[in-house]
């Protein structure tokens, strides 16, 4: 069917391309634009493997056609560290131990991403619904839990220092 | 696991999507796309052509109407459930969407697709028999209205045809002192509901008036239950009316068993989740 020109933003890079409507924006962002960060586990929307970041919302990027990315701003996995220094999210998971085989680790920090955008001190319930839609078969959770819970912790000194700083 | 070739269209308004939708091609309409694309991604779903709705601003809205919230195509699950305006009025259907799917599915799912999509296993449809919602049903030329009730007929079956979109759905604001209840069991949180059952009722005099239950998950299509409603109605509330009708419910229901959880099991599920719905409602009428 006829290919379509796309334009979007991926992790602050103007990308363009032409694709048939039926590739998903999962496969979209892996194979057009070579960032394998983004995982495909179940590719019906179970897993939460894909979650990436389109206009500040996590969703499931196998349930979007990359032609409906058209003039969106997306964040994957690659897009969180700056140089070598990782994002305060995938220290806490590096030094809480978040993760084991790493397969859910892209989705769960889109998760952890958005959750803390909006709920910078979540309780431990909260962090478990938010991510009660990304499933890890490795590490049973709890050092996820621990890992957003100690991110939360991160953002919140990282925002007060930014705020106290003199004009 | 991947979606066969389509033709993709992405009309700019309501018009235009219509009119895609009159051309007599095999279409889909693609809102939210959580249940759809799966169904795509299985090759259940193979439409030739595929119109995408995401781009109609126009459905996107939550608005108080004076007697009614009416809520278009295109608003997502997530801002229903962070609607002002749905915490007040309809506070059910905050509480039911923390039991539906997960944050990134309520972040593209909208309601109304979940209507169309009609899944046995969904609160919605419940909710929306029991709020006794309008569908606001449009095609080339007109609008029909339909009664929530006449909209569902079965698993993944409404009365919506092929060139139609619900554009609307209109729930009236429950009057003054109506209480609530919702109630469900599920393998995981935001998994499909075992059973899901839902009421909402007055006291008048301390008696309960206008009580209206439903179940999902149970049988094919979300129900009314209407034997319940007739037993409830004007009887003051207590523990063991509670019980009888939730005995009575489980006896008369049908249900569909599923790979996860038998018909006895569910039976089981009304007869221990009704009472306590029932209590929540009336704890919270007023």
């Amino acid at each position: 069917m006829t290919k379509r020109s796309i334009e979007l933003t991926v992790n602050g890079r103007l990308r363009k391309a032409t694709v048939p409507p039926r590739m998903l924006l999962s496969d979209f962002i892996r194979q057009e634009l070579s960032l394998p960060g983004t995982h495909v586990g179940c590719e019906h929307g179970v897993c939460g493997s894909c979650n990436v970041v389109v206009n500040g919302q996590a969703v499931r990027s196998c349930l979007m056609f990359a032609v409906q990315a058209e003039g969106a701003e997306i964040t994957t996995v690659e897009g969180l560290a700056q140089g070598d220094a990782l994002h305060p999210i995938q220290q806490a998971f590096w030094e809480e131990h978040g993760l084991q085989c790493g397969f859910c680790t892209p989705g769960m920090l889109a998760t952890a991403q958005e959750l803390l955008a909006q709920n910078p001190d979540p309780s431990d319930d909260e962090i478990r619904e938010a991510i009660s839609g990304n499933l890890c078969r490795c590490t049973g959770y709890e050092f996820i839990i621990s890992a957003i819970r100690s991110a939360a912790a991160k953002l919140r000194e990282a925002n007060t220092e930014t705020t106290l700083q003199p004009v | 696991m991947k979606p066969s070739a389509f033709q993709y269209e992405r009309p700019e308004d309501l018009q235009a999507a219509l009119a895609l939708l009159a051309s007599g091609e095999d279409t889909r309409i693609l809102a939210g796309g959580q249940s759809l694309v799966p169904m795509m991604n299985y090759r259940l779903a193979q439409p030739d052509v595929l119109v995408d709705i995401n781009r109609l601003s126009e459905l996107d809205y939550i608005k108080d109407d004076g007697d009614v919230i009416a809520i278009g195509a295109l608003a997502r699950h997530a801002a229903i459930k962070s609607s002002s305006l749905i915490q007040a009025h309809l506070p059910i259907i905050a509480e039911a969407y923390s039991w539906i799917a997960h944050a990134a599915v309520r972040n593209r799912g909208t309601l109304c697709g979940n209507l169309c999509h009609a899944d046995a296993a969904s609160e919605m449809p419940a909710i929306m028999q029991i709020l006794e919602a309008e569908m606001v049903v449009s095609k080339v030329g007109s609008n029909r209205t339909v009664a929530a009730r006449d909209f569902f007929v079965g698993v993944y079956e409404t009365t919506i045809e092929a060139d139609e979109i619900l554009t609307e759905v209109r729930l009236p604001k429950p009057g003054a002192g109506t209480g609530w209840g919702f109630e469900e069991v599920a393998m995981r949180r935001g998994d499909y509901a075992w059973c899901t059952v839902v009421a909402t009722l007055r006291l008048s005099d301390g008696r309960i008036a206008e009580p209206r239950i439903a179940l999902a998950g149970v049988e094919d299509c979300a129900t009314r239950l209407a034997a319940a409603e007739t037993a409830l109605k004007g009887q003051a509330p207590n523990a063991s009316l509670f019980d009888d009708v939730a005995e009575a419910a489980a006896k008369a229901t049908r249900p569909s068993a599923s790979a996860t959880s038998d018909a006895a099991y569910k039976r089981d599920l009304v007869r221990a989740l009704l009472p306590r719905v029932l209590n929540d409602a009336v704890a919270r009428s007023t």
